[in-house]
């Protein structure tokens, strides 16, 4: 299992390359192949759920060659418990969004993939960002061959942001490349090693803002989405789901992996304007949505509002919030994914977004509806879904920093209800009245059985989501312990023996007079063995500099492969 | 133990909703009913037990599993049985079973596929109010709480091909998530500031304070909790929803919106009245909105011409007095209020089902009349529901609603009792004119009476059954709450004041009248004198109803005439509706649509974007003539960038 990774990363890149030589005549093995590349390409992924060891806060499954030895960039993956849980959510909803088409088009999406899933890996700042790039092509492509209408405008102006972001970005990376090496005389891009780096605070900033432009492109920020609406309008079903699923992802895995450790003086600085720009993003785009005719149109606004919300409970800075975030990026991936595989069948059906169009679906395809439904439901929040966990941890972590913050997020839980129920009464009730409508066909078992694992995880997250959070733990704590240290230090204070709620259950007027939340923060997360968490993973707790990679000698113990160092 | 209440419902949701289509309707029925009956067999023994246990304290607790828990966050499935939620399980599941059991008759109009979703969405529901009573924590209520909203936008819109029907769902569920904005924060605010969300935990932390004599935290977190409250409950401003929601079939409304989820914002209230006894600021705005709206909506009610539309707003009437109680901290007398009124509501609901069902449909009140002779046993059970709301002595109204009034009179709101009694007073005569309307006199002459069937069947037996059990229960149902003064004990309530463990300190301090007995045997005499008052009112609101609309019909339509401006405005139910247009709906439309869309998205932000372009593609043709201009190129260069600049640091 030492190669576990560069197995998952490059099954499609291969399956591309077994495609490349293919008859295109051949239709049928194409479409044979390339579903099976896609599914064992799901399936080898599946081991990471089981493997992963969410006791370990180091990066697991590392693999590290030398790659461009004169310039110090090295073939270096890893992964935690965030990006193991995006990794799985990227091969499911490649696999879940093969359709049938051409050749170059299963191509495209294999190479995108192994993109999308190298980016999630790399340890490496420089392979990371040649990973971000490749994402980009293929998905030029997607929009600009398969796409509809207005396909080449819509491409082309994701090109140029993404771009534009991307620009930005490295040059930020080689700020920090330099910086490293100012400092410690080795030229590296390893990002572990980016993370214990303490940055002089004017550094910090510049790089922020170079790095915020690429991944505020990316996940969109208002006010830099009006790509996105093009985007997804125009793209294939395929090319939607991908996009909203993984794509949109990339933005704020990079805020988390990247600008928050590396960058954590400037992090808080930004606090402010990050805030202002997610909820202006989520009342904003909820309420955009709610004016859209193209059914595309709004599913792709109410992406920019849930990410919105994301952003937010990333930028509470505290575990809660950004536990919350995490979860909820994997929720979007998968209410919204399914939302755009929702669309993509009837638009496959009648070649129209436009909701005006539709009216009246339930009677004729029950089925789907009730999967529309469940979708809805899960992407407004409802309890006993997914939605509701993460939203509601997002709120919470939101709460304690500021109320007002919260009041305006939770604005978002009023208005998404009503553009997801009114986008659903215009198309699944009333009368029919198309009459090209009359004839649809409901779901098909292929076409149900794509929805099957959505709806299984829509449910099971929403249930029972400890599996999830218990993965996430140790990412958030690393990223907690360098931005914000304070609930570290105080949770090596902490007596887990005796946590909150017994606390509160004898309460004597001064502990309940205190700051309510000051009596939050002072509350630690514990481990399943009763002692602080973090005082059990991470050495840099005791120093108050930062949990970081504890040295390769902990990760030879644990069994994993040791960093060559 | 517990866990088996909810879930048997939920089993009979699943079993309907995926071989619905595929078994007969009477098995989609049977299973439906079946699994509430068994869910009620369950709910008994388990009150049995809970009442074998020692009095103070007395609570079954099943935590089920871990359900949240990131960081020192964490959240229990865990489901609790005490006084409070025994009386709402039992009124659930008993009032819920006779309900599926009329339903499987009322609705056999219905394809097979049709049937199989209606009871589908019954049983999700039952499973999701049992979730929302026995949850120990705020969270675990919440999934109930939304459960039961989301089934209510299902059963509202079940004749979703009617727009009419499917607007109700939506605005029903779009209203109450504003409640439940409100409700979020509260709950939110509870953690802050008390590191936890189970009831027990956070009713022990609050009673260790003072009352809060200013408006400070406490007052915020219950404020905000009623916000959501309102919105369940249908109080105002947020009440708009409840009379569109019967647009659902009628014992959807009987079930959903008249005996159990609206009374959801009541029990929350119970749930938590340690908290809300630690705020009388929020305490006195709940009793207020409470009696305004009892009053304006039993207003409203006077003047509406949809049977169904008048019980509606007798419902939200109804509600009005019992956050009336609530707000005047007699929990267990707005309890014992939510109890009788799910058994005489329910019941009013079934009877006018079994009207609308002889005659094919029909709502209007004009069009009907006589029913008596055609329909005797829908009209003797609907007339005992009507004296039993009506406050007619010794049915079960009179008893919750005497104890309400007597519980705020006692407490010292004069003010407030009056308009209670002023309510009362309307409560008998808008009830009394729906019943002479529909049933006495002679068939309504307006247009489309002609297509009435001529000869009407009376309730079928499955509908009869619960409509007999129903006015039973609207006679007896009082009896468990009979107040000292007239020999009783007033079980009922002492069993619930366990729920509201107040200390005696508490109450005085928060400005409660005392101890409920010491009250009590003081003031027997007063309570008694308070009687004889009600049901004086209550005559003299029934004699008025005979007079208008039986006896002398042309006199109401002088009134009609005389105060015509106020009889606009209220069958127009103040114009709230059209105020919320106007000043929400519209604007956020507009602003949304032309400001924030094609405004700034389009034109600001996609306008400064393609003028860019459009500038750089300008400026290019002049430089066209050095490069190829394609995307090739530019990565090119791009990477040609890159490798100069890192060239240039690495090798100067």
């Amino acid at each position: 299992m030492n190669h576990l990774l560069s197995f998952i990363l490059f099954t499609p890149l291969v399956g591309a390359l077994i495609l490349l030589l293919v008859n295109s005549r051949n239709e049928d093995a194409i479409r044979w192949i390339a579903n099976l590349v896609a599914f064992v390409g799901f399936v080898i992924s599946i081991p990471l759920w089981f493997l992963y060891n969410p006791q370990n806060a180091d990066f697991q499954f590392v693999e590290r060659a030398t790659w461009i030895p004169s310039i110090g960039a090295e073939y270096f993956l890893g992964v935690d418990g965030f990006s193991t849980l995006l990794i799985l959510l990227t091969t499911l909803s490649a696999w879940t969004a093969i359709t049938e088409r051409v050749k170059e088009f299963y191509i495209f999406l294999l190479v995108l993939q192994t993109g999308m899933l190298g980016a999630f890996m790399s340890l490496d700042f420089l392979l990371f960002f040649l990973f971000w790039e490749v994402m980009l092509v293929p998905m030029y492509f997607l929009i600009g061959i398969w796409g509809s209408d207005n396909r080449l405008y819509s491409a082309i102006k994701f090109f140029l942001y993404t771009l534009v972001g991307s620009v930005v970005m490295l040059l930020g990376i080689l700020a920090l490349y330099f910086h490293n090496h100012t400092v410690s005389g080795v030229y590296s891009f390893d990002v572990t090693l980016f993370h214990k780096l303490n940055l002089p605070y004017n550094l910090q900033w510049w790089i922020f803002l170079a790095f915020f432009l690429g991944f505020a492109i990316k996940v969109p920020m208002f006010p830099f989405h009006t790509w996105l609406p093009d985007a997804h309008t125009d793209a294939p079903t395929a090319g939607s789901v991908i996009l909203a699923a993984v794509l949109l992802k990339m933005g704020t895995y990079g805020f988390i992996r990247f600008s928050l450790p590396i960058l954590p003086d400037a992090s808080r600085q930004f606090v402010p304007m990050i805030v202002v720009l997610s909820i202006i993003g989520i009342v904003y785009g909820a309420l955009v949505a709610l004016a859209q005719k193209d059914w595309k149109r709004l599913v792709a606004y109410s992406s920019v509002s849930h990410m919105a919300l994301v952003m937010l409970g990333m930028f509470a800075l505290n575990p809660v919030g950004i536990t919350g975030s995490i979860f909820q990026q994997l929720n979007h991936g998968i209410s919204t994914g399914a939302l755009f595989l929702i669309v993509g069948i009837v638009y496959e059906r009648r070649h129209t977004r436009e909701i005006s169009e539709y009216g009246g679906l339930s009677k004729v395809m029950p089925v789907y509806a009730a999967v529309f439904l469940i979708m809805t439901l899960s992407s407004i929040g409802l309890p006993a879904l997914n939605g509701f966990i993460g939203e509601f941890l997002i709120l919470q972590g939101i709460f304690v920093v500021s109320k007002v913050w919260a009041a305006f997020a939770a604005s978002g839980v009023v208005l998404g209800a009503a553009y997801m129920l009114y986008l659903y009464q215009r198309t699944m009730f009333g009368k029919i009245e198309n009459p090209k409508n009359e004839r649809l066909l409901d779901l098909s078992h292929r076409e149900f059985a794509t929805f099957a694992p959505l709806l299984v995880l829509a449910v099971w997250m929403g249930l029972y989501p400890a599996p999830f959070l218990r993965r996430l733990d140790s990412s958030v704590q690393h990223v907690i312990a360098r931005v914000s240290p304070e609930y570290i230090q105080k949770n090596a204070a902490a007596d887990c023996a005796a946590p909150a709620p017994a606390l509160a259950a004898t309460p004597t007027d001064a502990t309940v007079a205190a700051n309510g939340a000051a009596a939050f923060l002072a509350t630690l997360p514990c481990g399943p063995d009763g002692r602080p968490l973090a005082a059990s993973t991470g050495p840099g707790t005791t120093s108050g500099t930062g949990a970081d990679i504890p040295p390769s000698a902990s990760a030879g113990q644990t069994g994993r492969p040791g960093e060559p160092r | 133990m517990l866990r088996l209440i909810p879930v048997l419902p939920f089993l009979g949701f699943l079993v309907n909703a995926s071989f619905g289509r595929r078994i007969s309707r009477r098995a989609a029925g049977a299973v439906a009913s079946a699994v509430m009956l068994a869910s009620l067999v369950v709910a008994l023994v388990a009150a049995g037990n809970l009442v074998g246990l020692p009095n103070p304290g007395r609570a079954l607790v099943e935590p089920a599993f871990s359900w949240i828990s990131s960081g020192d966050f964490s959240v229990n499935a865990t489901l609790r049985l005490d006084p409070l939620s025994a009386v709402m399980i039992l009124v659930v599941t008993g009032i819920g079973s006779l309900i599926h059991i009329y339903s499987t008759a009322y609705m056999d109009k219905e394809t097979d596929s049709e049937y199989a979703r209606y009871f589908s969405y019954l049983n999700l529901f039952a499973a999701f109010m049992l979730v929302l009573v026995l949850g120990s924590n705020f969270l675990v209520m919440f999934v109930g709480w939304e459960g039961v909203g989301l089934c209510s936008y299902l059963l509202v819109g079940f004749w979703y091909q009617k727009e009419s029907a499917s607007d109700a769902g939506k605005k029903a569920f779009i209203v109450n998530r504003i409640g439940d904005f409100g409700f979020l924060l509260g709950v939110l605010l509870a953690y802050v500031r008390f590191s936890t969300l189970d009831f027990q935990d956070l009713a022990r932390s609050a009673s260790a304070l003072s009352p809060e004599t200013s408006f400070g935290t406490l007052s915020l977190i219950t404020l905000l909790l009623f916000v959501g409250a309102a919105g369940k409950s249908a109080q105002i401003p947020l009440h708009v929803w409840l009379p569109d929601a019967m647009e659902g079939p009628t014992p959807v409304s009987a079930l959903i919106h008249a005996a159990t989820m609206v009374t959801a914002g009541v029990y929350l209230i119970g749930r938590n009245a340690v908290l809300f006894s630690h705020a009388p600021i929020t305490l006195t705005i709940v009793a207020a909105i409470g009696v305004a709206t009892a009053l304006l909506a039993a207003t409203i009610g006077l003047v509406q011409n949809d049977i169904k539309r008048v019980l509606a707003y007798s419902t939200v009437s109804q509600l009005g007095y019992m956050f009336l109680a609530m707000g005047v901290g007699a929990y267990a007398a707005g309890i014992f209020h939510l109890y009788t009124h799910a058994f005489f509501k329910a019941l009013l609901f079934l009877g006018s089902g079994a009207v609308i069902h002889a005659l094919g449909g029909e709502q209007d009140l004009r069009r009907m009349g006589g029913l008596r002779r055609e329909l005797p046993i829908a009209y003797s059970t609907f007339l005992v529901g009507a004296m039993a709301i009506a406050g007619v002595p010794g049915l079960a109204g009179f008893f919750s609603k005497d104890e309400v009034l007597f519980q705020t009179y006692a407490g010292g709101h004069t003010l407030l009792w009056i308009v209670g009694l002023v309510t009362s007073l309307l409560t008998a005569i808008y009830m009394f004119r729906l019943v002479f309307l529909a049933f006495h006199g002679a068939r309504g002459e307006e247009p489309g009476a002609a297509h009435h069937p001529s000869h009407l069947h009376d309730a079928p037996p499955a509908m009869a059954l619960a409509l007999i059990v129903l006015a039973l229960g609207s006679i007896v149902a009082g009896y468990a709450g009979l107040p000292r003064a007239l020999g009783g004990s007033n079980r009922f309530e002492r069993f619930l004041e366990p729920s509201f463990i107040v200390s005696q300190e508490t109450r005085r301090a928060a400005g409660l009248q005392g101890d409920l007995e010491e009250a009590e045997t003081a003031t027997a005499s007063l309570e008694v004198g308070l009687m004889a008052v009600s049901t004086l009112v209550a005559a003299g609101g029934i004699g008025l109803a005979f007079f208008f609309f039986l006896r002398n019909p042309r006199a109401a339509d002088d009134m009609v005439n005389r105060f015509a401006g106020l009889h606009r405005v209220l069958a127009n139910k103040y114009y709230v509706d059209e105020i919320y247009d106007v000043t929400v709906v519209q604007p956020i439309r507009i602003v949304s649509e032309d400001g924030l869309w094609r405004g700034i998205d389009v034109r600001a932000i996609d306008g400064t974007v393609n003028m860019v372009g459009e500038t750089v593609v300008g400026s290019s043709e002049i430089l066209r003539r050095l490069q190829a201009g394609s995307v090739r190129v530019s990565a090119a260069s791009l990477f040609l960038g890159v490798v100069l600049i890192l060239g240039y640091y690495l090798w100067r």
